[in-house]
């Protein structure tokens, strides 16, 4: 077992070979979760001393808004990842229920009129995909028992050629007068916090709570950390996969819910490359990708870290656009590198 | 309501087409088949592209019944090479129209079916290779960046300052930017900031909250296509800034195409180049089966500016873009 992931989960892990281990260490933070913090409070004094706007509410507000649907998704696959499962379809599935949402509010426009009740129609029907879809990989990975990197690199190419064949190759987009009843969601807030910012906040710390206080979160990084004994300790282990799976689902229909009233469309080319933002953002955040090991807030700073990245490249000019990606992928590998490093010492 | 045909047009017909016309490309009494492969509808273009690349060959079969077409997307530099040699072998082409996915990668394949005898239209991008193709039809990306820059030009003092959103980094990308930035040389317009939007419209609009974000006062914005226009609206409608600048798209989406027939101040032009050059490639390459016309060479189509008195010709509310 690495040293990693024993601090923390040793208190939380009933089902773990080596719980007889001191618990002393499990009542300090471990050195290793500060290293995503870490990395963060630095991007965020690189980026206010790069610009002045920096640390403007306009900016932050841009900031955490964009972050809130990559953001949304990464705690559900938090949840997949610590029970030793994967979702690569999460962002075609965000494109798909997009898709679906605005055909169908489109349709229905006829029959309701613009008003609220045709807005909660299109927020049920994306939570309810949203669940079908979950329900689908979650049943291929437990009851057809198929790897859930292949299941899930399939539903992957089925949701994004399904988008683009809804859109007939082009872009489904929102009647007009229903955008701009829709568009406040994303664009308005409650007390000067943005309503994206606000529900993603609100799923963050029910994430955590999960994670940390609750049966469902135990059994998540039992099954992750040795899925024999789960069962053996009488876990029930495809249900709570499946779970999993489900939870995600729905978390990608809430994003959607959130993502579809910004530009009021979507197209083959919506949620591109979301699953791997959201997985590295687990990862940063100290999650193991083997699973046995979830941590909830750190996902939210590896969110917040993905997003600070590229909106300070673009603020502060400091390299050429092409090499936009270098610095990217060296902050994320230095940040996994920092919480290695110190977990060790 | 028919969505994808590569099945419907793959038809085989083999009856033999009773037309007594006798040319040298085909034998009498045989149909021509042509063999047409492009990228797949990922993102707005390439999805107009499809729709008047379908629209085209259904009409081109009305009009020629001795004319056959097999029609194959291609996802995936790989995918379109397996098509092309799929083409050749099973469906025996006499024809191919293709626009590469990629120029290096495709020019062998491409080559080689020239050199089993066939004829090859190569749209848009261009092989690495001279002298493969009998005929070329592509838009025109400098007179792109050229035009837009000169729309600028005309229509900013000395000193404003713009903003420009890139494509995904590309040769193409490079020779509509630096055709923009030859054609406002001298103008005193200052470029503020110049970075890769990827002609996404999710892309396009963080890009332009943290141009927003960084600069106080911005005069205009070039955001090279129209998915990308959208975005960028959006960015600045949150902002409120609408009233202090206008935005130059470019391809000729509907929604865009519209807003400038409508008038509207933040939308004032619009540059073309337009998906359906594959209706150009697809009709010429057809001529030369149903008739004598010299069809081989070079067929450019020009980027026009589109404004609100000639919109309404590059305008077709059925397709997709």
């Amino acid at each position: 077992m690495s040293d990693s992931t024993r601090s923390d989960s040793t208190r939380a892990d009933l089902a773990r070979a080596d719980t007889a281990r001191p618990s002393l260490a499990a009542r300090l933070p471990g050195l290793s979760a500060l290293g995503p913090l870490l990395a963060l409070i630095l991007l965020v004094a690189l980026g206010a001393y790069l610009n002045e706007n920096f640390l403007s509410a306009g900016n932050v507000t841009n900031v955490l808004a964009r972050s809130a649907f990559i953001g949304m998704i990464a705690v559900g696959m938090t949840f997949v990842i610590t029970s030793g499962g994967l979702d690569l379809s999460v962002g075609s599935m965000a494109a798909f229920i997009a898709g679906v949402m605005i055909l169908a509010m489109n349709a229905l426009l006829p029959s309701m009129g613009v008003g609220v009740p045709l807005i909660l129609a299109g927020m049920g029907i994306a939570l309810g995909a949203g669940l079908l879809a979950g329900l689908g990989n979650g049943l291929l990975v437990t009851k057809a028992r198929i790897e859930p990197f292949i299941v899930t690199l399939g539903t992957m190419g089925i949701f994004r050629s399904l988008v683009t064949w809804l859109a007939d190759g082009g872009t489904i987009s929102l009647d007009f007068g229903v955008r701009q009843l829709y568009r406040p969601v994303y664009y308005s807030g409650l007390f000067g916090i943005a309503w994206p910012i606000l529900v993603f906040a609100v799923v963050a710390i029910a994430g955590q709570v999960a994670m940390r206080h609750t049966r469902f979160g135990r059994y998540c990084e039992a099954i992750g950390s040795n899925d024999k004994v789960a069962l053996y300790s009488a876990v029930n282990v495809e249900r709570i996969r499946l779970m999993t799976y489900v939870l995600l689902g729905l978390l990608v229909g809430l994003a959607t819910i959130m993502y579809v009233p910004r530009l009021g469309s979507a197209s083959g080319s919506t949620g591109m490359l979301w699953e791997l933002e959201a997985i590295a953002a687990v990862i940063i955040g100290g999650t193991a990708l083997k699973g046995g090991y979830g941590r909830v807030w750190g996902t939210v700073i590896g969110v917040l870290i993905l997003s600070l990245i590229d909106n300070i490249l673009i603020l502060a000019d400091l390299v050429s656009p092409y090499l936009n990606g270098t610095i990217q992928g060296v902050i994320i590998v230095l940040a996994v590198v920092l919480q290695r490093s110190k977990s060790s010492a | 309501m028919e969505r994808r045909t590569f099945l419907t047009t793959a038809a085989i017909g083999t009856a033999a087409a009773a037309t007594g016309l006798s040319l040298p490309a085909m034998a009498q009494g045989k149909k021509a088949v042509i063999g047409v492969s492009i990228p797949s509808a990922t993102h707005g273009f390439m999805g107009g592209l499809n729709w008047h690349a379908q629209d085209t060959i259904k009409r081109l079969k009305a009009t020629y019944p001795n004319l056959e077409f097999v029609l194959a997307t291609a996802g995936a530099v790989g995918k379109q090479v397996n098509d092309i040699e799929d083409m050749v072998a099973t469906r025996n082409i006499d024809a191919l129209v293709v626009l590469p996915f990629e120029s290096e990668p495709l020019t062998s394949p491409v080559k080689a079916v020239k050199d089993a005898g066939k004829w090859v239209t190569v749209v848009d991008r261009g092989l690495s290779q001279a002298g493969i193709e009998d005929l070329y039809v592509a838009g025109d990306n400098t007179a792109f960046g050229r035009v837009s820059g000169e729309y600028f030009k005309a229509n900013l003092k000395p000193g404003a300052k713009i903003v420009v959103l890139r494509g995904i980094p590309t040769t193409l990308d490079n020779e509509r930017v630096d055709a923009f930035k030859i054609a406002i040389e001298g103008s005193g317009i200052e470029i503020l900031d110049m970075q890769h939007g990827n002609w996404n419209r999710d892309k396009a609009f963080s890009v332009m909250q943290d141009y927003l974000s960084k600069h106080k006062k911005i005069d205009a914005v070039w955001a090279a296509d129209d998915d990308m226009a959208i975005g960028v609206m959006e960015a600045i409608a949150q902002s409120g800034r609408q009233k202090e600048m206008w935005i130059v798209g470019g391809a000729g989406m509907k929604q865009i195409i519209k807003r400038v027939m409508d008038k509207d101040p933040q939308i004032p032009v619009d540059v073309s180049y337009p998906p359906a050059l594959i209706s150009t490639a697809l009709e010429v390459t057809a001529l030369n089966f149903v008739s004598a016309t010299p069809v081989y060479g070079r067929f450019i189509i020009g980027s026009t500016l589109i404004t609100a008195e000639n919109a309404a010709q590059f305008y077709f509310p059925d397709s997709p873009f």
